[in-house]
């Protein structure tokens, strides 16, 4: 292997002699292909799919809600949506759109031509399709009424055929998860170029990193709690099922053992995305790149011991409550600590405040309100009190639309250009955040107002009471749905329209920006080397950065403060 | 297993392998992976155990009233075949890396032997069982934890099966080239190590 030069890049004429070899066919996007680049633009717009039916069924709901009475659709038809809306929401668009980015990424970002294990990467995004459709599938033939969580014994008497589907479908995505993570962790850890150490990798590494840990512990968890309901829906045993000797609490352990953890396997990888977006836009060093990597860490060892703050109102003995409750709000440490970090990397910054930072600053503001209202809710107290109730539903809302689907949006308005060598447009970019930030914060912020008042979760119908505040979160639902219009729009027009992007066009440090746009199929000539860390926007360095032109070397060190 | 076809699959895709590229700079990077797939599904036996521990833990009799004594003499001597089938795989490791073929053959085949007769005492104490999986708690965990683990033999047997034929063809396997081996022995190791966490958990506690 030879050591090669990055090859240079932002040269006059634009995306000129980007990807003219190993250029990918439209139809390579539809096959057993093993290039990580496929495979994650397969997860990415697979799982937007997803997020465009979750998003349906979510403005059915508020639809239903818009008025007290159960009225738009009938009682069984509601849970059904319910129960679709947060599976598919969490498995099949914000899991896999996390997954999407990171197969894209990770090989590209610490300089690998491929992931450790190609076939096996392929083998884990083409699981999702056929999970998916089985949980459409379910949807029809006879929809799981007992929501996302499907806590026995409710899920054991709401219909053996769309609960058995239910529980097939979420296997066949945690096996997908399962495997993917498995590629995550060797790739990271074994396939960095010599000239990486570990405290040189970006963040998106380290994050991933801690999200693959979290699959590889508590996946199968799940797999084991939904391997006994179905034997109770299917072979007559009483696991879960207190009429015969059975125990439902069980289960309550053993779903949130995984799905506790299951919302920083969300969130983790957008703060990678973050960490990521941040520093370029704002043309500065990340602050405590140590103390953001570590943090990623933490947040997964304390995300796996923290799940019984879901059950504080299952019967949970007041001592075991204590500890769940002081271990739920000591996370709010780390992820205060990554607040910190990327407040002060944006401080004094020279912010364009382009899509992507939009979105990336977004997501701070929302995120820490979901996570406030987090530490709100470990208080055992207070999580007695708004048990159940539209508090919970704000909280959720905040943390995993804010923080994930922001953070998604940050992403895809970053390494677009990387992925498809072209731009997307400014101003129809703009429009979109704007939409999604009004329209998420109308939607969902009544929400805390109608918890705290006491309106029930889970219910279509309501005291006419709380009529007005659900007006109002029904009119930000359309609007969320419709800022999604834009967005799609502009994805779409850009892949044939847009403005050539250059092989760096925000001239980022990260390796994935060293090669060219779209990147080669064998990602880049040799293997690179690793000259300058991933965020040393501003810093005095000898002879020519790489993938920069000298030309362009002013602009760079502009965005120092000092 | 993934790594032996890979070649030729991808070739057949137009693909060159990044990965062959990588398995090529590091020997341990498959090894790593089986480890880490190793983990995740200790992570569902794990669930599984902690489930039937929070049973019995809750239980106020455990096992509950009316469930039939258990016989420990056939188990007990399953467990002995089980356990010795790990030192026997053991030996076909240092066969190949001796490039001795027909060591390898000797001490797998014996290991299918052991493990089926495993699988044929477990199906023969399941038939003599004098309680069945929807009796009481206790019993469908029994049913649904050794029937789980021995699905994870079934499997195992399988793999050690599909190395001694492809072991047929001279030079599939030398001192050099020998993952699906140790593959197939990690595996075996594996699972003999979960029972006897199972059987110390389900019989002798």
């Amino acid at each position: 292997m030879t050591q090669t030069d990055f090859p240079t890049t932002a040269s006059p004429d634009g995306g000129a002699h980007s990807g003219h070899h190993g250029e990918r066919k439209f139809r390579d996007y539809f096959t057993f292909n093993p290039d990580h680049k496929v495979i994650g633009l397969q997860y990415l717009v697979t799982s937007f799919v997803f997020y465009i039916l979750g998003g349906v069924l979510a403005t059915a709901i508020r639809t239903e809600l818009a008025t007290p009475a159960s009225d738009f659709v009938s009682p069984d038809t509601y849970n059904g949506l319910l129960t679709l809306h947060g599976t598919i929401m969490i498995f099949l668009w914000i899991v896999p759109a996390g997954a999407g980015l990171a197969n894209y990424l990770i090989p590209l970002m610490i300089g690998a031509k491929d992931m450790a294990f190609p076939k096996l990467n392929a083998l884990a995004f083409w699981m999702i399709p056929p999970g998916g459709l089985m949980l459409i599938a379910s949807f029809f033939l006879e929809t799981p009424k007992a929501g996302w969580t499907s806590y026995p014994p409710l899920s054991l008497v709401s219909g053996q055929v769309g609960e058995g589907i239910w529980i097939m479908s979420i296997l066949v995505l945690g096996t997908s998860s399962i495997l993917g993570a498995i590629n995550f962790v060797v790739t990271i850890l074994k396939m960095r170029i010599p000239t990486m150490p570990m405290n040189k990798m970006p963040l998106f590494c380290w994050a991933m990193l801690a999200t693959a840990a979290l699959i590889l512990v508590g996946t199968p968890v799940l797999a084991g709690a939904l391997i006994l309901l179905a034997f109770d829906l299917f072979a007559g045993t009483a696991f879960f099922n207190p009429s015969g000797g059975g125990n439902p609490v069980v289960y309550q352990h053993m779903f949130w053992f995984y799905s506790h953890p299951a919302v920083y396997i969300m969130v983790l990888p957008l703060f990678g995305t973050i960490s990521e977006v941040l520093p370029v836009h704002a043309r500065k060093p990340i602050f405590g790149y140590q103390a953001i990597a570590y943090s990623s860490l933490a947040i997964s060892f304390l995300g796996l011991i923290v799940w019984a703050h879901h059950m504080f109102t299952s019967g949970t003995p007041a001592w075991l409550r204590m500890f769940f409750m002081i271990a739920t709000m000591v996370i709010a440490v780390p992820t205060g600590i990554k607040i910190f970090g990327w407040l002060a990397t944006v401080w004094g910054g020279k912010i364009s405040l382009n899509s992507a930072m939009l979105f990336g600053l977004g997501f701070i503001a929302v995120f820490v309100i979901g996570g406030i209202s987090g530490v709100m809710l470990a208080s055992v107290p207070f999580d007695i009190h708004v048990h159940d109730t539209y508090f919970v539903v704000a909280h959720m809302h905040y943390v995993l639309f804010g923080g994930s689907v922001f953070g998604i949006y940050a992403g895809i308005y970053h390494w677009y250009p990387k992925m498809t060598g072209r731009m997307m447009n400014e101003p129809l970019g703009r429009i979109h955040f704007v939409l999604t930030f009004i329209g998420m914060n109308l939607t969902f912020l009544p929400m805390h107002e109608l918890g705290l008042l006491g309106m029930n979760r889970r219910v279509a119908m309501y005291d006419p009471r709380f009529a007005d505040l659900n007006v109002l979160c029904t009119a930000g639902s359309y609007l969320l749905a419709i800022s999604t219009l834009p967005f799609l729009f502009n994805a779409i027009w850009s892949v044939f329209k847009g403005k050539p992007a250059g092989d760096n066009p925000w001239r980022a440090l990260t390796m994935e920006w060293q090669t060219t746009s779209p990147p080669a199929i064998e990602n880049f000539e040799g293997v690179p080397v690793l000259k300058t860390g991933p965020y040393d926007y501003g810093l005095e360095r000898n002879g020519s950065q790489p993938g920069l032109a000298s030309s362009d070397t002013p602009a760079l060190s502009g965005g120092s403060p000092t | 297993m993934q790594g032996s076809t890979i070649n030729s699959a991808d070739a057949a895709l137009g693909y060159e392998s990044a990965a062959t590229a990588g398995h090529e700079e590091h020997p341990d990077l498959r090894i790593f992976g089986l480890i880490c797939f190793f983990f995740a599904e200790a992570m569902i036996f794990a669930g599984l155990f902690l489930a039937y521990v929070t049973f019995r833990a809750v239980a106020p009799v455990w096992p509950p009233e009316g469930t039939p004594e258990r016989e420990l003499l056939l188990p007990g001597i399953n467990t002995i075949i089980l356990i010795s089938s790990s030192f026997v795989i053991h030996n076909a490791e240092g066969a190949i890396k001796k490039n001795d073929v027909n060591g390898l053959k000797l001490w797998f085949g014996l290991t299918a032997l052991m493990g089926a007769i495993f699988l044929a005492g477990q199906l023969y104490e399941y038939n003599h069982l004098e309680f069945g999986l929807k009796t009481n708690l206790y019993a469908s965990t029994f049913y649904v934890l050794t029937g789980f683990h021995g699905l994870h033999v079934f499997f195992g047997l399988l793999l050690i099966l599909a190395v001694l034929w492809r072991s047929r063809k001279p030079g599939h396997y030398s001192s050099e080239h020998h993952f699906g081996v140790e593959a197939a022995e990690l595996y075996w190791h594996f699972v003999d190590v979960i029972w006897i966490i199972l059987f110390v958990l389900l019989y002798l506690l």
